[in-house]
């Protein structure tokens, strides 16, 4: 990603802006999601609207689409007050949404996606047959070709977004309002939407892009609103910050967004893997020929583009799922030759966070002291006389939430009504509490906001420093260079290249990600 | 009897058991592509044929016994559509609640008006059935080899809400795959939230398709009570709604794969109404129990085993709510 000069205003300087809120307020019960908020996204910009989990920028974006109907504020479209109380009215009003989670009816080509709701007439024939003409149309102004015959679960994460913002675009949006965009691309694909939203600047268009990462705002965004706690706590032009003017905005306080560490002090080798192999059930090869060693003390990070075998070697190192072939040496054991379950891998001292949490992790209908223990329930300790002993689960739960800052400390609570920042120090609570001499760990950011990245980074260099070995799997690039003290590169299920951190660059780690083999050093 | 009078015979009866069946398959269909699971087939079917029955008895009109067929099955499921669509309550249990319901409310509702042991009264007088309708030279196409016998016998002498269901599939599938209405209904039983988004009412949709399928199931009881039989008799419907529920499922929420399923199931159920007392090759004579039991049977098995992979809308069954 690189950085873009601010666009040169297309608009005349006194036109109203496309967008402006005043003094949005909302209350959900006893929270106060929305406090007054106003600001203004010009037309031909792209507006950043950044906070933590919980900030109110959901919210925010759902009055403005008719999701929710705020309880006090106005709403001006190109300078006319509308009133929006429905998603009909907010698409009547120029403006689209693009969802996190997409919503795109998964057996249905994506043209029959396109005109659903804007279909023109009781009959389709005629309605799909001018919305070809017209997808052609912007498919060629703004560069989103798609295959408009095909289904759109046939469809790569990347090209079902482009469906979501040609609907958008289909329906005359001239406010366009992306919600957490990049949570699902690889960086390529984020790539290739930023430069989408640049042309869609270009064209006039005003661009909302709701997200807590801040690379992407520094990146694409010509000004950007933070909020905080429902309010609007900052607005600037992007190049008058920077990360970490707006990460101290975010949180309130100064962050560190880059964790300071010692050079790692590795020890013995803990855990060593040779020619290790995995076939999935249709006899595809997942890894091939995995060779690695963890040392004591030190983080080994596994960059790569989602999907090229990094879950499937957290996943057969844990225990999982099955390898075909290879071995994987650790405490005096081959776990392959043995095939030790997961449990027994545990006893062994090989702790697991994974990668998706809420599938694999925790179960989000149980208690926070349920989940705990979730793993560890056998033990001793969280049992008397045969039963459950709940004081003690409760006791090590509240323990476990001070230690690692879960708010709010309350055992008892639904792990589901926690922010996901809060579940994951909760989970790696409860791994790092079995004190493991391995800790696996994938995606430990994923989801979570920035005061609690800066914890959980934290806590793993501790972990490391405490003569621990660690293997992290993160698609976050910046996460790999932030912790780790090697770094392998995966490419189609296999290792295609190793670096010292100190070797480590951007660069180098993105060509090995693509596929092209490090040359061999002399 | 020579053989092909036989097949002939054993078509029309698979005609006559297949129509109720497709009726309500039909039902379910629109129901069920909205999103809402539709256990209540049987229940509206039978609440049809005992309204059909009374208000035809009484009026001495079918077409008015018809209109009370349809009310009814309309009026249960706007019940069901209450619980389900606007109190998000379980399908299931609401589906199942109207059956249960109506199956006690008949008879007992039979007995105060026409104290003849919860039946209606026999409807022999003139218009009070719906009746087979005899086409041009069926007659005489009688006499004329196969293809005649086929005009007279299957083509010839339906009553009108045969051609009706037989009409019912086509212009179903019409609907869903070249209107609007079609495309909206199969969206909303798949992604509700992508429905919303897109500024349609979810709940607006889910009641038409419930409604549409009160408005068949009228069709279906009606020709249980006034065209298959003259009357209504307790529990008449006999498992026929789950039945169309299983051809459904079987017909892979399709329109004409579900009218290949009806028939299927209408032909082994009139072959084994034929197949009772009559010796087989190897076997001889099977019990009639046996006999009776073979569509179940067939049932199962298809509904195990020959399926294939059966997707059923995504949405299926799941209350929609805007918070995920």
């Amino acid at each position: 990603m690189s950085k873009e000069p601010a666009a040169p205003p297309s608009t005349p300087p006194d036109a109203p802006p496309a967008l402006e809120l005043r003094g949005i307020d909302k209350r959900f019960g006893a929270v106060h999601a929305n406090r007054a908020i106003t600001f203004a996204v010009a037309a031909g910009s792209i507006h950043g609207l950044i906070g933590e989990n919980g900030a109110g920028k959901s919210t925010l974006m759902n009055i403005v689409y008719g999701f929710h109907r705020a309880d006090a504020g106005k709403i001006r479209v190109q300078g006319r007050a509308v009133e929006i109380g429905s998603p009909q009215q907010a698409i009547a009003a120029g403006i689209g949404m693009v969802h996190q989670h997409f919503m795109l009816v998964e057996n249905f080509t994506v043209l029959e996606n396109v005109v659903l709701g804007v279909e023109g007439g009781a009959l389709l024939a005629g309605a799909l047959a001018a919305a070809r003409a017209e997808l052609g149309r912007l498919a060629r102004d703004y560069g989103l070709e798609v295959p408009l015959d095909a289904v759109v679960s046939e469809l790569s994460v990347g090209l079902q977004q482009r469906v979501e913002i040609l609907k958008a675009l289909y329906r005359g949006a001239e406010v366009l309002i992306l919600d957490e965009p990049t949570a699902v691309l690889t960086p390529h694909e984020a790539d290739q939407l930023f430069v989408m939203l640049r042309r869609l600047r270009a064209q006039g268009k005003a661009v909302i892009l709701v997200t807590h990462k801040l690379r992407e705002i520094m990146a694409v965004t010509d000004r950007v609103t933070v909020m905080k706690q429902g309010a609007v706590v900052a607005e600037v032009a992007t190049r008058e910050t920077s990360p970490r003017g707006l990460a101290e905005h975010m949180v309130g306080r100064a962050v560190l967004l880059q964790v300071e560490k010692r050079p790692a002090q590795p020890g013995a080798e803990l855990l060593s893997v040779k020619a290790l192999e995995v076939r999935d059930r249709l006899g595809v090869a997942r890894l091939k020929s995995v060779s690695f060693n963890l040392r004591a003390g030190e983080i080994v990070g596994i960059a790569g583009v989602a999907g090229n075998g990094q879950s499937e070697l957290l996943e057969v190192l844990a225990g999982t799922r099955a390898a075909s072939r290879g071995e994987i040496s650790f405490g005096g054991r081959d776990l392959v030759r043995e095939q030790l379950d997961p449990r027994a891998r545990r006893a062994l001292g090989l702790a697991h966070v994974p990668e998706d949490r809420l599938r694999m992790g925790v179960v989000a209908g149980f208690s926070a002291a349920d989940n705990a223990i979730l793993g560890y329930h056998d033990a001793a300790r969280f049992n008397r006389g045969g039963l459950r002993d709940e004081a003690a689960i409760r006791a090590a739960c509240a323990a476990k939430m001070a230690e690692f800052d879960v708010r709010p400390p309350q055992p008892e609570l639904r792990l589901a009504a926690f922010s996901g920042g809060n579940q994951q120090k909760l989970v790696l609570a409860r791994e790092i509490d079995a004190d493991p001499q391995v800790l696996l760990i994938g995606q430990p950011t994923r989801g979570v906001d920035i005061g609690a990245i800066e914890f959980i980074h934290k806590r793993l260099i501790a972990l490391r420093d405490a003569g621990k070995a660690l293997l992290l799997v993160s698609v976050e690039l910046d996460e790999i260079l932030a912790l780790a003290d090697r770094i392998l590169v995966m490419n189609g299920g296999e290792i295609i290249g190793e670096l010292a951190r100190a070797d480590a660059t951007e660069e180098k780690i993105g060509l090995m990600m693509a596929g092209v083999r490090a040359e061999a050093s002399p | 009897m020579e053989t092909y009078t036989l097949i002939v015979l054993l078509l029309a009866a698979t005609i006559r058991v297949a129509t109720p069946l497709l009726l309500a398959a039909m039902a379910g269909l629109f129901s069920e592509r909205s999103g809402v699971i539709d256990l209540g087939l049987e229940g509206k079917m039978l609440g049809a044929a005992f309204a059909a029955a009374a208000v035809s008895a009484t009026t001495g009109s079918v077409w008015l016994g018809l209109g009370a067929g349809i009310l009814t099955a309309v009026a249960l499921a706007l019940v069901i559509g209450y619980a389900c669509i606007t109190h998000r309550g379980n399908q299931v249990v609401a589906g199942m609640a109207v059956t249960i319901m109506v199956v006690g409310l008949g008879p007992t509702l039979g007995l105060a008006w026409f104290n003849l042991g919860g039946q209606t009264p026999q409807l022999d007088g003139v218009g009070q059935r719906f009746t087979g309708i005899v086409w041009p030279w069926a007659e005489t196409a009688r006499e004329a080899p196969l293809p005649g016998l086929l005009y007279a016998e299957l083509l010839s002498g339906q009553n009108l809400l045969v051609y009706f269901a037989a009409a019912l599939v086509p212009f179903s599938a019409w609907i869903f795959y070249r209107t609007r209405f079609g495309l909206r209904l199969r969206a909303v039983g798949e992604n509700p939230h992508a429905v919303d988004t897109a500024g349609i009412s979810v709940n607006a949709l889910r009641y038409q398709a419930v409604i549409i399928s009160g408005v068949l199931c009228g069709f279906a009881g009606t020709y249980l009570s006034t065209a298959a039989s003259s009357g209504f008799v307790r529990d008449m419907t006999a498992g026929k709604g789950y039945l169309a529920l299983a051809a459904l499922i079987f017909g892979k929420w399709k329109p004409w794969p579900t009218l290949g399923a009806c028939l299927l199931f209408a032909f082994t159920d009139a072959l084994a109404t034929r197949l009772q007392g009559v010796a087989l090759p190897v076997v001889g004579v099977v019990p009639v129990q046996f006999i009776l039991a073979l569509p179940y049977v067939l049932t199962v098995l298809l509904l195990a085993g020959f399926v294939g992979q059966a997707v059923a809308p995504k949405a299926i069954g799941v209350p929609y709510s805007k918070e995920k």
